[in-house]
């Protein structure tokens, strides 16, 4: 099938490329449908565009290039909503506040997307961690993530 | 908005499968435990909101820093 996207023009995508979030994304209620689309040529940053809202797509990446000491546990209502079975079906990644310049741009380890990459189920799940927050500067390595509390 | 007062230790129940129990209360704070089925998702509010601002943040458009990042590779 054809959609619109909003930093890919139209774009060609199978059906089984289509992720859905049951629980859609918090503040964006109506769209439970997306779709990952790479953005550079090494897959670094990829977009997750809605199906049903053109002008609706975050950036994403993979928290762990960037916070090599990122973890936390899923609880089991989480594990049980994406239909889990291994470990190798989790997809983690982070939404991306992208700033300009570019250099500004933050993660969000809060509020990670989990995907199931094997049933392509997502959820963006809400951690209760006391030390990730929704704006960890992606570059800025003076800073710790983990700050004790 | 249905006000309830209780004490330390009593409990509310909210439905069938939902409890709040006032666990203690100190000055303005007061602790709270509630036990509620797994698929019940709680939240303190402000995180809750914390994390929509961020999404409404994170989804405007940056058309022109994409073309940028784009034009890097």
């Amino acid at each position: 099938m054809k959609i619109a996207t909003k930093y890919h023009g139209e774009k060609e995508i199978q059906e089984k490329e289509v992720i859905a979030f049951p629980q859609a994304i918090p503040g964006f209620p109506e769209e439970k449908e997306f779709v990952l689309l790479p953005l550079d040529e090494e897959g670094q940053f990829i977009v997750l565009q809605s199906l049903g809202n053109q002008q609706l797509a975050f950036v994403l990446s993979n928290p762990f290039t960037f916070f090599q000491e990122y973890d936390f546990t899923l609880e089991n209502h989480i594990v049980e909503l994406l239909e889990l079975e291994s470990e190798e079906e989790v997809q983690v990644f982070s939404i991306l506040t992208v700033q300009d310049p570019f250099e500004k741009t933050t993660a969000n380890l809060q509020a990670p997307i989990i995907i199931n990459s094997k049933k392509n189920i997502a959820k963006q799940v809400i951690l209760n961690e006391p030390n990730y927050h929704t704006k960890h500067p992606l570059f800025d390595k003076a800073k710790p993530i983990l700050v004790k509390g | 908005m249905l006000v309830l007062t209780r004490k330390k230790g009593e409990v509310i129940k909210i439905g069938d499968d939902i409890e709040i129990t006032i666990v203690a209360s100190k000055g303005e704070q007061v602790k709270i435990g509630i036990s509620a089925p797994n698929n019940v998702e709680i939240y303190r509010k402000e995180v809750y909101e914390e994390i929509i601002a961020e999404n409404q943040e994170a989804s405007v458009d940056i058309a022109a820093v994409m073309n940028l990042l784009k034009g890097k590779n």
